[in-house]
C-alpha cells in the first residue's frame, strides 16, 4: 500500500517537473505572448495590491483611535420633508446636548472637521490645518505624545489659548529644535501656547487628522453655541465594553427618533452611530446606505478589473492551443489521457500566473516605496502586509485556474487525428 | 497480432455521407512487416489511425494482441497506446519546444519510470537511429531525415510490439528515405517488431513482407 502510494507520488512529481520544463520552454519560445500575459497579470496585480495596501491603511490603521472596537462614530445628520432634504455634519450642541444625554456611552469625544489657514514663519507661508476638540477627545483617543500633554477639562472651560501640534508641524514651524512646549505658534492671527506634540496622523483618517488641535472654546466664530442640529463636528461614542455597542447604537437611534423637528418643512430625521468602517462612507440616510453602495461598487470594480487579464489569458491560451495542436495530438498518441493533458495545461497556467504574481509583487513593492517617498498624501505610510500578500497570491491562483480551465477543457475535446492534421 | 474485422468508417457532414472504409478485414501476424498502398483519399491513413486506436470505426472490431479494444475508455486507450504502439508520422510531429532527448523520452512520461531510466532508454534509442550526437539539439536544428530518425527513436523507446508508420519517407528524398527504410527493416528483423506502413512508394513497399492495396475504401489486394 505504502509502496503504491510512493509510486504515485513519484509519478506526479515527475509529471510536475516535466510540465514545469515544458511551461518554461513554451514561455521562452513565445516571448511576445509571455510578455503580454505577464504584463497583464503583473500590472493588474500591482494596481490591486497598491489599492489593497491603501484601503488596508485607511481602514485598518487604528492610530490614534485604538478603541475602535468599542466605539461608534457619529458624523452626519439629514432632515427630510416632502420634496426637501438637507444633510450635513452634526453640530457641537447636538453632540454635547442630545448625544451626551445617552446612558450607555462612558464618554464622548467631540472634534470639529479640520480647516485650513495660513501662517507665516520668517516671511515663509505655511499651510496649516487646525481642529477643535473637547477634553474627553484626548482621553478616548490614544495619541502618542512626543513631548508635553493634552489640554484638560479645566483648560477647555477657561478657554485657554493652548495647542497640541503634530510632529510635522513642529518641524515645519519651529525647525529642528529638541523641545517646543511653552513656545507660541500663530494660526489665524492668534497666538497659542504649545503644550504637547503628537505623532502624525495620515489625512485619510480624516476624523483625527490635523496639524494643530485647539480647545473648542477658543473658536472665534463661536458656532459651538449654535443650537441647530447641524454644524461641523464629529462625535466618537465610547462604550464600556464591546458588548454594549448594539445597546449604544439602539439608544442613539431612539434618541434621534424623539428629536423635535427643527422646522415645519421636515418630518423625518436620520442620523446614525456606526462602527468605524460604516461611518467612513455614511450618508446619514439608510435609504441610500453608503456601505452597501461602496462595497457593491468596489466589488464590481475589482471583478471587472480581474476579469480583463483573465479573459486576455484565456484568449491567448486558446490561440496557443491551436498552435500546439500537433503537440497535443502527439502526446495523446503516445499515451497521454485527456485528463493528464488538462492537468498539464492548468499547471502551465498556474506557473505563468505565479510568475506574473511574483513580478507584480516586486512591482507593487517598488510603487509603494515611490508613493511613500514622494509623500503624495500627508503622513500616509503604505506597506505591503501579509494579508495583502496572501490576497495577491490567492488572486494569482484564481487567475491561473480561470485562464487554464476553459482552454484545457477545449483542448481535451480535441480529436487526435484532427489535432495531428492541423499542422 | 492485429485483427481487423469488417471495419467500416463513415464521415458525415450535414448533407453528405462519405464511406471512407468499407468492410475491411485484415489479419496481421506477429513480426510481420506490412505495407498499405493506394491513391490519395482511399482511406489508408484512416485505416492506420483505426489500427492505432486514434480513431474509432463506425462498425467492426479491432483486436490487438487478442484483446478487444472497442469499449475501452479514454484512459484505457491512452495506456494501451502507450504500452503497445509506436507511431511515426509523415511530418514527424516533434515538439519544437523540447530538445531531442526530451522528445524521445515523451512516451516514458506516461508510465512509471525514473528520470535516470528515461534518460538511459532514450539515449539507447537515439543510438539505434544513429543520432547520439544530436541529443541536446532542438528539432529546428535538424534536417528532415534526422527529424524522422528522432521520431523513430521516440516510437521505439517504449519497446512497443507494434509500429505504425504513416508515409514515413513521404517528405524525404530517396537517399534519406532509404536510410529510414533500412532502420525500419532492421527493427523488424532484429527485434521482431510488427510494422504497418502506409506508403505511396512502390519501391519501399516491395521491401516489406506483404502489400495490401486499398481503393475507395475497399481492399483490392
Amino acid at each position: 500500500m505504502a509502496h503504491r502510494f510512493n509510486n504515485r507520488v513519484l509519478k506526479y512529481s515527475i509529471m510536475l517537473k516535466n510540465y514545469f520544463k515544458i511551461a518554461i520552454a513554451v514561455l521562452r519560445r513565445h516571448k511576445f505572448f509571455t510578455f503580454i500575459s505577464l504584463f497583464g497579470i503583473s500590472f493588474t496585480l500591482t494596481i490591486l495590491l497598491v489599492l489593497t495596501a491603501f484601503i488596508d491603511k485607511v481602514v485598518g490603521d487604528n492610530y490614534p483611535d485604538k478603541k475602535r472596537d468599542r466605539s461608534l462614530y457619529v458624523s452626519r445628520l439629514s432632515e427630510e420633508g416632502k420634496g426637501t432634504m438637507s444633510s450635513g455634519m452634526v453640530s457641537f450642541y447636538f453632540l454635547d446636548h442630545y448625544v451626551r444625554s445617552l446612558k450607555t456611552p462612558t464618554d464622548i469625544a467631540i472634534s470639529s472637521v479640520f480647516s485650513g489657514t495660513n501662517t507665516y514663519v520668517n516671511d515663509k507661508k505655511i499651510a496649516v490645518n487646525y481642529k477643535y476638540t473637547n477634553a474627553a477627545y484626548w482621553d478616548i483617543m490614544e495619541y502618542d505624545f512626543v513631548e508635553g500633554k493634552a489640554f484638560d477639562k479645566q483648560a477647555v472651560a477657561n478657554a485657554e489659548k493652548v495647542a497640541v501640534i503634530s510632529e510635522d508641524m513642529k518641524a515645519e514651524y519651529f525647525g529642528d529644535v529638541p523641545s517646543v512646549v511653552g513656545k507660541y505658534i500663530e494660526a489665524d492671527n492668534v497666538k497659542y501656547r504649545v503644550i504637547g506634540v503628537v505623532k502624525n496622523v495620515p489625512i485619510t483618517s480624516y476624523m483625527t487628522y490635523s496639524d494643530i488641535y485647539l480647545p473648542y472654546t477658543v473658536a472665534k466664530d463661536g458656532n459651538f453655541k449654535d443650537k441647530g442640529y447641524r454644524g461641523g463636528y464629529y462625535g466618537i461614542l465610547l462604550a464600556a465594553s464591546k458588548s454594549d455597542l448594539s445597546k449604544m447604537h439602539n439608544e442613539y437611534e431612539q434618541m434621534v427618533q424623539k428629536l423635535p423637528m427643527e422646522a415645519k418643512q421636515y418630518n423625518k430625521i436620520y442620523s446614525h452611530a456606526d462602527p468605524y468602517i460604516a461611518s467612513y462612507v455614511d450618508t446619514g440616510n439608510e435609504n441610500q446606505s453608503g456601505v452597501v453602495l461602496v462595497l457593491t461598487i468596489l466589488s464590481v470594480f475589482v471583478v471587472i478589473f480581474m476579469l480583463l487579464p483573465t479573459l486576455n489569458l484565456v484568449n491567448i491560451n486558446i490561440t496557443r492551443i491551436m498552435e500546439r495542436s500537433s503537440e497535443i495530438g502527439v502526446r495523446k498518441a503516445f499515451g497521454a489521457s485527456s485528463k493528464t493533458l488538462v492537468y498539464q495545461f492548468i499547471v502551465e497556467n498556474i506557473i505563468l500566473t505565479l510568475l506574473g504574481g511574483l513580478i507584480g509583487l516586486v512591482l507593487s513593492f517598488i510603487v509603494i516605496q515611490v508613493i511613500n517617498s514622494m509623500n503624495l498624501i500627508a503622513n500616509l505610510e503604505l506597506s505591503i502586509n501579509f494579508m495583502v500578500l496572501f490576497i495577491g497570491l490567492l488572486v494569482c491562483l484564481v487567475f491561473g485556474l480561470l485562464s487554464g480551465v476553459y482552454p484545457a477543457w477545449r483542448m481535451s475535446k480535441l480529436n487526435v487525428v484532427t489535432a495531428l492534421k492541423a499542422q | 497480432m492485429i485483427r481487423l474485422q469488417n471495419i467500416e468508417k463513415v464521415y458525415r457532414t450535414d448533407t453528405v455521407e462519405t464511406l471512407a472504409l468499407n468492410k475491411v478485414s485484415l489479419d496481421i501476424a506477429k513480426g510481420e512487416f506490412l505495407s498499405i498502398m493506394g491513391p490519395s483519399g482511399c482511406g489508408k491513413s484512416t485505416l492506420l489511425n483505426i489500427m492505432g486506436l486514434l480513431d474509432e470505426p463506425s462498425k467492426g472490431e479491432i483486436k490487438i494482441d487478442n484483446q478487444q479494444t472497442i469499449n475501452l475508455n479514454d484512459k484505457q486507450l491512452a495506456q494501451f497506446r502507450n504500452k503497445k504502439i509506436g507511431f511515426i508520422f509523415q511530418s514527424y510531429h516533434l515538439i519544437n519546444d523540447l530538445q531531442v532527448l526530451d522528445n524521445v523520452e515523451l512516451p516514458l512520461l506516461y508510465r512509471d519510470s525514473t528520470a535516470k531510466e528515461r534518460k538511459q532508454l532514450a539515449t539507447e534509442a537515439l543510438a539505434k537511429v544513429g543520432l547520439s550526437n544530436r541529443v541536446k539539439h532542438f528539432p529546428s536544428q535538424l534536417s528532415g531525415g534526422q527529424k524522422q530518425r528522432v521520431a523513430i527513436a521516440r516510437a521505439i523507446v517504449g519497446r512497443p510490439e507494434i509500429i505504425l508508420a504513416d508515409e514515413p519517407t513521404g517528405n524525404l528524398d530517396s537517399a534519406m528515405g532509404n536510410e529510414i527504410m533500412d532502420i525500419l527493416l532492421q527493427l523488424n528483423r532484429d527485434e521482431g517488431t510488427t510494422i504497418v506502413m502506409v506508403t505511396h512508394d512502390e519501391q519501399m513497399a516491395q521491401k516489406t513482407h506483404r502489400l495490401v492495396r486499398l481503393f475507395d475504401g475497399s481492399q483490392v489486394q
